[in-house]
C-alpha cells in the first residue's frame, strides 16, 4: 500500500465574478511511496498548491478519491504535517511554543513539551534562539521552525509547498541540504512543492512534472541519483535535459493552442 | 577638495541645536500661557470672565488641597470628584469591553451571529450616545446608573467594531495552521484566533476610554449630581470659570492618564509585536 494514493482527482473552481468554471485539476493519478522524496514541478498556476492543499484536507477535491496510509482525506489533521509557502507561525509565540504547539492543543504538560521540542530545535539547528519570537528572527530561521513543527507531530507524510521560494539563494541551498540530511536521518514520506527545475532535481528522489490548463501529470520521474547531488555532473545535466524537455514540450503545445 | 568633504560640522553649532531639541516642545505651550496670563491680567476682560492661568492653578490647588476654599464647597475635594468621575468611566468602559469583545468574536466568528446580532447592533451605532440621556434618565433616575449606562454606549461600538475587524481578518493560513496541529474548534478560537485579533481589539480599548471619559463628563453635566463634570457645570452656574478650567485639566489629564495604562499593558500583553509595531508606530 503506498503511503498517499491519488485516485481520478478531479478540481473545478467555479469563478462566480466571470460566471464560468475552472478545470483545474484534470484526473490527477499518483501513487507515492513510504519515505519516498517526491517533488511536484509545474509553472506557476498549474495546480500544484491546490493538489497539496488537497492532500493536507484544507480542500476537497470535486471528484475522486485522496487516501493517506489507506484512510479516506476528510479534514487536515496531524498525521500531515504541512509546511507553507510563508512560515506561517503564531507571532505572538516563541520559537519553542511554536514547535510545540500541537503538544499544547493535546495538553501536553509545559515541562514535557519544551523537552520534546529541544530535540527540534537542534535537529533544525536553532539552539539559541528557542525563546525568539518570529519578529525578531529571519525568514530563513522562521521556515525552520516552520518544519520543526511539522516534524515533531510526526506525520506519516510532509507536505511543503514552495518552502523555501521566498529565501535567498544561499540560504536557500543550505536549507535544500538540511531538508535532505533530515530526510535521510528520519526516514519521512515528502511531498515538495516547487517550480524550479534545479530544486526538484537537488531534492527528489521522484520527480512528478505537471503540465497547465488543465493541470495534469505529465511524467513522473524516478531520478535516483547519489547524495550529495553534484549540480554540474553529467547524469545530472542528463536528467535535467530530460525534464526541461518534457516542459518545452508542453509550453509549445500550448503556444500552438492559443 | 578633500577638505570639502571631510569637514566635521561646527561643533557649537550641533551642540546648540541638540540643547534646542530639548525644550521646542515646551515653546508653545510656554508663549501661549505666558499670552494668557498678560492678557487676563491686561483688563481688556473682566477676570471673572477669563481668568489667569495663575487664577485657575490657585482654584486646582485648593480644590486638590483644600488651603484658602477660594473653590467654597469643592475646596479639598478633588479626590472624591475625580473618583466619582474615575469609578463610572471605569464601571462602563469594563461592561463595554467585555460584551464588545463577547459580542465582536462571536459575530466575527461565526455565521450565525453575524447574520442574527449584527444588523441590530449596526442600526443602534449611529444614534450618538447622547441622545439617550432622556431615556437613561427615565429608566435610572439621576444616579450612577444612567452614566454608566452612557459611558457603555460610547465605548461598546469601538470595541465592537473593533473585535469584529479583528477576528474577520485573521490570517486565513494561521487557520489552516491550527487545523493541521489538530486544532479543535474551541480551541480554534481561543488559542489562534483570540490572540491574533488582540492588537485591533487592543486599538478598540483605547478608542473607548476616550469616548467613556468624554460621555462620563456629558452624563455628570445633566444626569448625574457629583464627578468632575458636575463640578464643571456648577461653577458655570456660579459664574466661577477658574473652576470651569480647573475641571478641564483634571480630566485632560485623567483621560491622559487612563491612555497611557491602557497602552501599558498593551505594550506588556503584545510585546510579541513589540519589535515590529507596537514601538514604530505607536511610540
Ligand atoms: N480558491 C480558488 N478559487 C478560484 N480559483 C482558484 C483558487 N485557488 C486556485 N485557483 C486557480 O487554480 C489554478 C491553480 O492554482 P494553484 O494551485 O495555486 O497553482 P500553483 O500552486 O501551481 O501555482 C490557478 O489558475 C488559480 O487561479
Ligand atoms: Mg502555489
Amino acid at each position: 500500500m503506498a503511503a498517499i494514493e491519488l485516485r481520478n482527482i478531479v478540481k473545478v473552481f467555479s469563478d462566480k465574478r466571470r460566471g464560468r468554471d475552472l478545470l483545474t485539476l484534470d484526473n490527477i493519478n499518483l501513487d507515492i511511496e513510504a519515505n519516498d522524496f517526491v517533488c511536484l514541478l509545474g509553472p506557476s498556476g498549474c495546480g500544484k498548491s491546490t493538489l497539496l492543499n488537497i492532500i493536507a484536507g484544507f480542500e476537497q477535491a470535486t471528484s475522486g478519491r485522496t487516501l493517506v496510509d489507506g484512510k479516506q482525506v476528510e479534514r487536515p489533521g496531524s498525521d500531515r504535517g504541512v509546511v507553507f509557502q510563508q512560515p506561517t507561525l503564531m507571532p505572538w509565540l516563541t520559537a519553542i511554543d511554536n514547535i510545540a504547539f500541537h503538544l499544547k492543543l493535546k495538553g501536553v504538560a509545559k515541562a514535557e513539551r519544551y523537552d520534546r521540542a529541544m530535540e527540534f530545535i537542534d535537529l533544525v539547528g536553532l539552539r539559541g534562539f528557542e525563546h525568539h519570537h518570529p519578529s525578531e528572527m529571519s525568514g530563513g530561521m522562521n521556515q525552520r521552525v516552520g518544519i520543526a513543527r511539522a516534524l515533531l507531530m510526526n506525520p506519516s507524510v510532509i507536505l511543503m509547498d514552495e518552502p523555501f521560494a521566498a529565501l535567498d539563494a544561499q540560504t536557500k541551498l543550505e536549507m535544500q541540504e538540511e531538508l535532505v540530511a533530515i530526510w535521510q536521518k528520519r526516514r519521512c514520506t515528502i511531498v515538495f512543492v516547487t517550480h524550479s527545475v534545479d530544486e526538484a532535481l537537488v531534492l527528489g528522489n521522484k520527480i512528478v512534472v505537471m503540465t497547465k490548463r488543465p493541470g495534469r501529470i505529465r511524467e513522473a520521474v524516478d531520478f535516483d541519483l547519489p547524495r550529495p547531488r553534484d549540480i554540474t555532473s553529467p547524469e545530472f545535466n542528463d536528467a535535467k535535459r530530460h525534464v526541461l524537455a518534457l516542459i518545452r514540450e508542453e509550453s509549445t503545445r500550448l503556444a500552438q493552442a492559443s | 577638495m578633500t577638505s570639502v568633504t571631510d569637514a566635521a560640522p561646527p561643533r557649537p553649532a550641533f551642540r546648540l541645536t541638540r540643547a534646542f531639541h530639548g525644550i521646542e516642545r515646551l515653546i508653545v505651550p510656554a508663549l501661549l500661557i505666558a499670552g494668557w496670563e498678560a492678557f487676563a491680567r491686561s483688563g481688556m476682560l473682566p477676570p471673572a470672565l477669563l481668568p489667569a492661568p495663575s487664577a485657575v492653578l490657585h482654584a486646582l490647588g485648593d480644590w486638590v488641597f483644600g488651603f484658602d476654599e477660594t473653590t467654597q464647597t469643592y475646596s479639598g475635594h478633588w479626590l472624591r470628584d475625580a473618583l466619582a468621575s474615575a469609578l463610572r468611566v471605569f464601571g462602563g468602559f469594563a461592561l463595554a469591553s467585555l460584551l464588545g469583545i463577547l459580542a465582536g468574536v462571536a459575530i466575527g466568528w461565526s455565521r450565525l451571529f453575524e447574520k442574527t446580532l449584527e444588523p441590530t447592533l449596526q442600526m443602534l451605532r449611529p444614534i450618538p450616545p447622547v441622545s439617550w440621556i432622556p431615556l437613561a434618565i427615565i429608566w435610572f433616575g439621576i444616579a450612577d446608573k444612567p452614566a454608566i449606562f452612557l459611558v457603555f454606549l460610547g465605548a461598546f461600538f469601538p470595541v465592537l467594531m473593533n473585535s469584529i475587524h479583528g477576528v474577520k481578518t485573521v490570517d486565513h493560513n494561521l487557520v489552516r495552521a491550527g487545523a493541521m496541529m489538530g486544532a479543535n474548534q474551541r480551541q480554534m478560537l481561543t488559542d489562534i484566533v483570540l490572540p491574533a485579533a488582540l492588537p485591533s481589539i487592543f486599538a478598540g480599548l483605547r478608542i473607548a476610554v476616550g469616548s467613556a471619559w468624554m460621555l462620563t463628563v456629558t452624563a455628570e453635566m445633566v444626569a448625574v449630581k457629583s464627578g468632575l463634570g458636575y463640578v464643571l457645570w456648577d461653577s458655570y452656574y456660579f459664574l466661577r470659570y477658574d473652576i470651569v478650567l480647573a475641571a478641564m485639566i483634571s480630566i485632560g489629564l485623567l483621560g491622559y492618564l487612563s491612555d497611557l495604562g491602557l497602552k501599558a499593558i498593551m505594550a506588556r500583553t503584545l510585546r510579541w509585536q513589540q519589535t515590529t509595531t507596537v514601538q514604530g508606530r505607536a511610540g
